[in-house]
């Protein structure tokens, strides 16, 4: 069976995720700030983890920042990723704080490391703009 | 009140059939391993007045109320304590320190502590169907954004916090493999141990595929079938049954909340600051220890947070065979859950009662009065201490 029987998943369009999906739909990478103490957090939350305030704002971030963490994905867990496997898995940390999973694109192997600097591209998936992540000059 | 006299310890121990086992459902292991552990014991059904128990992956909606439905399975009537619970792989520690707790608060007499799962099923005829291998699936938490860049499961989360382990401290797969190797060591004189018979040296570790880089395929537990049980009973009634007590001596708990990926840390401090006051004991009285090894990555952690080593030098401190068989430090004297079986945090309590008690045959260690039991669930996200011994405290 080949791999385009298998789609990737496409993040739903869910409530929480919505803005998100629509700023980088325009092109921006935004996350979550808490309306009552300003605190950015990523994924989206109910609550602020700091002063449990349920205000919450979205708000564009630059989209630039380094590897964190990363690990080199080899077991297939879903088939749309047959034809990916090894692919890179990273933690994010964006340069205003918060961190963010994703995958790292035109990036050799030898090439990722912890602290690299990154910044975000979109990919086209069934109408959804996947923020993705490529290195930068420092 | 005489608190000595309402000491507990461990009177029984169960363990199932161990591995690629099929058959039994996860509930019919839980009711095995604690028929094994009354047995053990000398102990009746009827005796047991307390159920605990910690529902694996695989028991579906019976999870919800799952001391009841052991409860029924088994026929027992009249319990005084009856609860499910999840911490990960912290809840066996959690479960004894429960039993422990109500034992010495009078509301209890005999508390069998389960856990048991089922997740591997029997081979399948070859008719190309399904994808991806083994029981992965049942273990694939994430989903929605994490699954669209194909971020699957909790290896992929343990190989993040390694990563940045080995950047910030220069840990080495060399370090890694010195773990799963001195476990296999151990796991050569455990006839009960999924890879009994099947040596390990390090460059067979470093040859094995990559599952999660930094992670190789023998980083990782075993996948198991089975069920293992204990008996938590009040120290006045342990004395007169079958075998030598194993005594709480200390227990303690600590969930440190916030990120690991900033930390690198686990609970254990927090929890083994009660665990070793309650005892009275120091690191230095510990004879063994049976640390909670989802992957080696988890033991080198969890030794530094002890404080066996300085924060960093995990690596280091078991790269020269020091946790293996004839090393200073025994831990995980049975193969642990990478080379014996996999049953969540109950793996290292039934090696330390094997171990205190004497049973441990070709990998009895020495000396063998005090053993450290750690359990650890989600991401570095939970963590259980228990010490236990020959004498109570
Ligand atoms: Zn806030």
């Amino acid at each position: 069976m080949s791999a385009t029987e298998f789609p990737k998943p496409v993040p739903k369009a869910t409530p929480e995720l919505l803005p998100f999906l629509d700023a980088a739909r325009a092109g921006r990478l935004a996350v979550q700030r808490c309306g009552a103490c300003g605190t950015l957090r990523f994924p989206p939350r109910e609550l602020c983890s700091r002063c449990w305030s349920r205000e919450v704002e979205w708000t564009d971030v630059s989209g630039r920042g380094e590897v964190f963490a990363f690990y080199v994905m080899h077991q297939v867990y879903h088939p749309g990723f047959v034809a990916d496997v090894p692919y890179p898995v990273v933690v994010v940390k964006l340069d205003e704080g918060p961190t963010m999973v994703s995958n790292v694109v035109d990036c050799p192997r030898e090439k990722l490391r912890i602290g690299l600097p990154v910044e975000v591209v979109f990919e086209e998936r069934e109408g959804v703009a996947l923020p993705k992540f490529r290195p930068r000059a420092p | 009140m005489e608190r000595r006299a309402a000491q507990a310890a461990i009177t029984g121990l169960g363990i199932t059939e161990q591995g690629k086992v099929y058959g039994p459902s996860a509930v019919g292991f839980a009711v095995d391993a604690i028929r094994l552990a009354l047995d053990d014991a000398g102990l009746e059904a009827k005796d047991l007045d307390g159920l605990l128990v910690n529902p694996g992956l695989s028991w579906g909606q019976a999870a919800q109320m799952g001391s009841f439905a052991v409860q029924q399975a088994m026929g027992l009537r009249d319990l005084r304590l009856s609860a499910a619970m999840n911490l990960g792989g912290a809840t066996a520690g959690a479960m004894v320190m429960q039993a422990v707790l109500a034992i010495e608060a009078g509301l209890a007499n005999h508390v069998a502590c389960v856990f048991s799962d089922a997740p591997l099923k029997p081979p399948k005829p070859r008719d190309g169907s399904g994808g991806g291998s083994g029981s992965s699936g049942a273990y694939a938490f994430a989903g929605g954004l994490e699954a669209a860049y194909g971020a699957f499961g909790v290896n992929g989360l343990y190989a993040l916090l390694a990563s940045r382990h080995m950047h910030r401290f220069g840990t080495t797969h060399d370090h890694l493999g010195a773990i799963a190797v001195a476990e296999r060591a151990w796991a050569q004189h455990n006839p009960r141990a999924q890879f009994h018979g099947k040596t390990l040296t390090l460059a067979e570790y470093h040859a094995s595929r990559w599952v999660a880089e930094p992670f190789h395929l023998l980083d990782c537990c075993l996948v198991s079938n089975g069920g293992l049980a204990v008996i938590v009973s009040r120290g006045d009634r342990a004395r007169s049954l079958a075998k030598p007590p194993v005594w709480v001596r200390g227990m303690g708990q600590g969930h440190p909340g916030g990120d690991p990926l900033e930390t690198l840390a686990s609970g254990a401090p927090l929890a083994a600051r009660d665990a070793f006051a309650m005892a009275g004991a120091t690191l230095a009285d510990v004879d063994f220890c049976e640390l909670y090894d989802c992957y080696t990555f988890t033991v080198l952690v969890t030794l530094e947070d002890y404080g066996f080593c300085a924060k960093g030098e995990g690596g280091p401190f078991v790269a020269d065979g020091r946790i293996g068989p004839g090393g200073a430090l025994p831990v995980n004297t049975g193969g642990g859950q990478l080379s014996s079986f996999y049953m969540w945090g109950m793996t290292p309590i039934g090696e330390a009662v094997i171990q205190v008690r004497g049973e441990g045959g070709g990998r009895q260690v020495a000396k063998h009065d005090l053993g450290l039991v750690s359990g650890n669930g989600g991401v570095l996200s939970t963590h259980t201490t228990l010490l236990l011994g020959r004498e109570p405290r």
